[in-house]
């Protein structure tokens, strides 16, 4: 599949978040979008994820057939989306059940990143950092091709983060696709970076650096 | 001061839970064989009365409940105070054990008390002061138990309930009062009262044998729902170590492999 | 299709059973109101015994509200509500699962406890039976008319009061004909199957549009 964006802009209210933002993605290759607070990299991703409206330009997605890109996407944002009363493995079956696409059991997803004892426990019961693996344990619940992530290494210790760069270059190989919004490095290999800040109004436009990394 | 320092004893959990084992083979048994002479007494020794006939005999089980109804809420009433002044560790475990209890009584007396309405009143329902201020009670319950549902963590849940259980307290005589006085004030006179004359002894006796095997009965239930509700914490922190030590074995792991 | 339904419901039943949920708070808030009543109103059982399928309808309606404007809220809180709309099922097969299961919570354990309550409203059996019947039929349009309202306040902050104006008016066709069928067992002035047909026509509408009014007002708000 293939997902190109031309001229996007954000709106959040009264104020325009970023304009003519474009890029393009196909499998196997994965996109880091950085940039200050606020810049609206969480916007991005949640108008990837069908959630937002662009105020203007366009998402085309190639390859997907009927289904829109909401329907292809695995998003794990801010939210966790975790029930707190609800075990790891009952939040993950529902998550299964949503997405649709069955791929591993909610106690072998729990067991890729490391919490396959945390099956029985209930989401309230664990710690930040834990509660966003499980998040991300959503992952490899549904064979979604492309996964949108919004900061997954925060809160994560660093074993944790090596585990995810880990996975998210399997996820690569298997020719998926993924769009990840951070600060921090991902440590993945051959990605490229799109940097909001020189899409935001007022901001210089000239020292934006949008490119391709080798 | 040995008798504080006994009683601080009895006061850790541990303790108590051996003390409950020991002692709730005793205080089952010593309930059902009261219980069974009780019900013995009350449907087969004591008289019909001359104006409710057999009916009567009701009166055994719902006189000793509405009893007990309010007996539980003292005793959550007093481990309120055990929460909130002494914080005792047992007196939360006390107060949440007592008020399923006291709520399962003062059901038992509404329903009985219904049962024996119909065929003295010639309706389910009357609303009569006392019945009333049962439901009342009945409700409080009802929120107490609520709120406790409400609380995950039962330190803060049990702060919570003590607050409500104390206002609940100073609320039941201004109820009870407003309750009668509102029942006066709308009463038809033709209501058939229970209180009728002093109770002959024949029917004082089978009463006082239920209401005493009903208070043994309420006991033995509470030092078992105590007995759970701390295993049912320890459940819970066990959970939370567990949740704990995951992240460490992540760690060691991580180490291992590096 | 079926198994994202399914999982709705069943994750809805498992959250509203555990510590911390909604569970039978509706139930309680229901026998709170039919006995607080008649205290205002004194307690003469003839005119209780005569209001009251309305009392017991009209509590119904209020005992529903209470719990709905928690619908989709804690979704949009936690961020569940992400996975729900980003599922390739379509987002009325699963907001009809989210009625059902707030139905099966809320609304049938109130019509089959109506009868109980009835006692001391002192209803007839007749009546009690025509009260549970007109409520098994008549929630599910409570309930579905109110997830339109929970749906659209679903990303204020504290919408519970907003909620109930905003769906009190859409609720008194069914209350007029909840009651009207109900209280044709003791009034016994029109039959009791027009208006109960009535009824169960008004909820199997409220089905229909409440499940893609909501839906469409998830996709704008949340």
């Amino acid at each position: 599949m293939r997902i190109s964006v031309e001229g996007l802009a954000c709106r959040r209210g009264e104020r325009l978040l970023f304009r003519d933002l474009s890029f393009a993605l196909a499998s196997g290759e994965a996109l880091v979008v950085t940039g200050r607070n606020g810049a609206g990299k969480s916007s991005l991703i949640a108008m990837l994820a069908g959630r937002l409206t662009p105020a203007a330009g366009e998402i085309r997605a190639e390859g997907i057939g009927e289904a829109t890109l909401a329907e292809v996407a695995n998003h794990v944002g801010h939210k966790e989306g975790l029930k707190a009363s609800l075990t790891a493995e009952e939040n993950l079956a529902f998550a299964g059940a949503m997405l649709g696409r069955p791929r591993l059991s909610p106690r072998e997803a729990l067991a890729r990143v490391g919490l396959a004892r945390a099956a029985d426990l209930p989401a309230g019961y664990l710690s930040a950092g834990q509660r966003r693996r499980v998040a991300l344990a959503r992952l490899f619940v549904s064979r979604r091709p492309l996964w949108l992530l919004d900061e997954p290494t925060s809160a994560l210790d660093a074993a944790s983060q090596a585990r995810l760069a880990e996975v998210m270059q399997g996820h690569l190989a298997e020719g998926g696709l993924i769009i990840a919004a951070t600060h921090a490095p991902l440590g993945l290999e051959g990605t490229k970076t799109l940097s909001i800040d020189a899409h935001v109004p007022g901001v210089d436009m000239s020292g934006g650096a949008e490119g391709e990394r080798a | 001061m040995p008798r504080l320092s006994s009683l601080w004893n009895l006061a850790n959990p541990t303790r108590f839970l051996g003390l409950a084992d020991r002692l709730l083979p005793w205080l089952a048994a010593l309930a059902s064989a009261l219980l069974g002479v009780g019900l013995y007494l009350s449907f087969f020794v004591a008289p019909p009365d001359y104006q409710q006939g057999e009916t009567v005999r009701i009166m055994f089980i719902h006189v000793p409940a509405a009893w007990l109804g309010l007996f539980m809420y003292v005793m959550m009433s007093a481990s309120a105070l055990g929460t909130l002044v002494w914080r005792h560790p047992l007196a939360d475990v006390a107060q949440k054990a007592a008020a399923p209890i006291g709520a399962a009584f003062t059901f038992v007396c509404l329903v009985t008390g219904s049962l024996w309405g119909k065929p003295m009143w010639g309706t389910w329902w009357v609303w009569d002061a006392r019945l009333t201020s049962v439901l009342v009670l009945f409700l409080m319950y009802l929120g107490i138990m609520a709120l406790w549902r409400a609380v995950d963590d039962p330190g803060r849940a049990a702060r919570a309930v003590a607050v409500l259980t104390l206002v609940g307290v100073v609320n039941i005589p201004i109820i009870k009062f407003s309750v009668d006085w509102w029942s006066t004030l709308h009463q038809p006179a033709a209501v058939f009262r229970i209180d009728g004359p002093t109770i002959h002894p024949s029917m004082l006796w089978p009463l006082l044998v239920m209401a005493l095997g009903c208070t043994v009965l309420a006991i033995a239930l509470h030092v078992a729902g105590m007995r759970n509700e701390i295993l049912r914490r320890r459940v819970r922190s066990l959970r939370l170590m567990e949740a704990e030590r995951l992240d460490a074995g992540a760690e060691t792991a991580a180490g291992a492999a590096r | 299709m079926t198994r994202a339904f399914l999982a709705l419901v069943l994750r809805d039943l498992r959250l509203a059973a555990r510590v911390g949920g909604s569970g039978a708070m509706g139930l309680v808030f229901f026998l709170m109101l039919v006995a607080v009543v008649p205290f205002a109103l004194g307690p003469d059982l003839n005119l209780l015994a005569r209001i009251g399928p309305a009392l017991l309808w009209f509590s119904a309606v209020l005992a529903t509200l209470i719990g709905l404007d928690r619908l989709f809220q804690t979704d949009v809180e936690d961020g569940a509500i992400d996975l729900i709309l980003s599922s390739d099922t379509p987002l009325e097969v699963l907001v009809a699962a989210k009625g059902v299961a707030h139905w099966l919570t809320t609304g049938l354990p109130l019509a089959l406890c109506a009868p109980l309550f009835g006692l001391l409203l002192a209803l007839t059996p007749g009546a009690m039976l025509s009260v549970a019947a007109t409520l098994v039929v008549g929630t599910p349009a409570l309930t579905f008319i109110g997830a339109v309202g929970a749906a659209l306040t679903a990303s204020l902050g504290r919408g519970g009061l907003l909620l109930a104006i905003l769906v009190m008016p859409l609720m008194v066709p069914t209350l007029i004909f909840g009651v009207s069928a109900a209280s044709a067992a003791t009034a016994g002035t029109i039959a009791f199957l027009t208006p109960f047909l009535i009824l169960a026509a008004l909820s199997l509408v409220a089905i229909v549009i409440g499940t893609f009014a909501a839906a469409a007002a998830l996709r704008q708000s949340a």
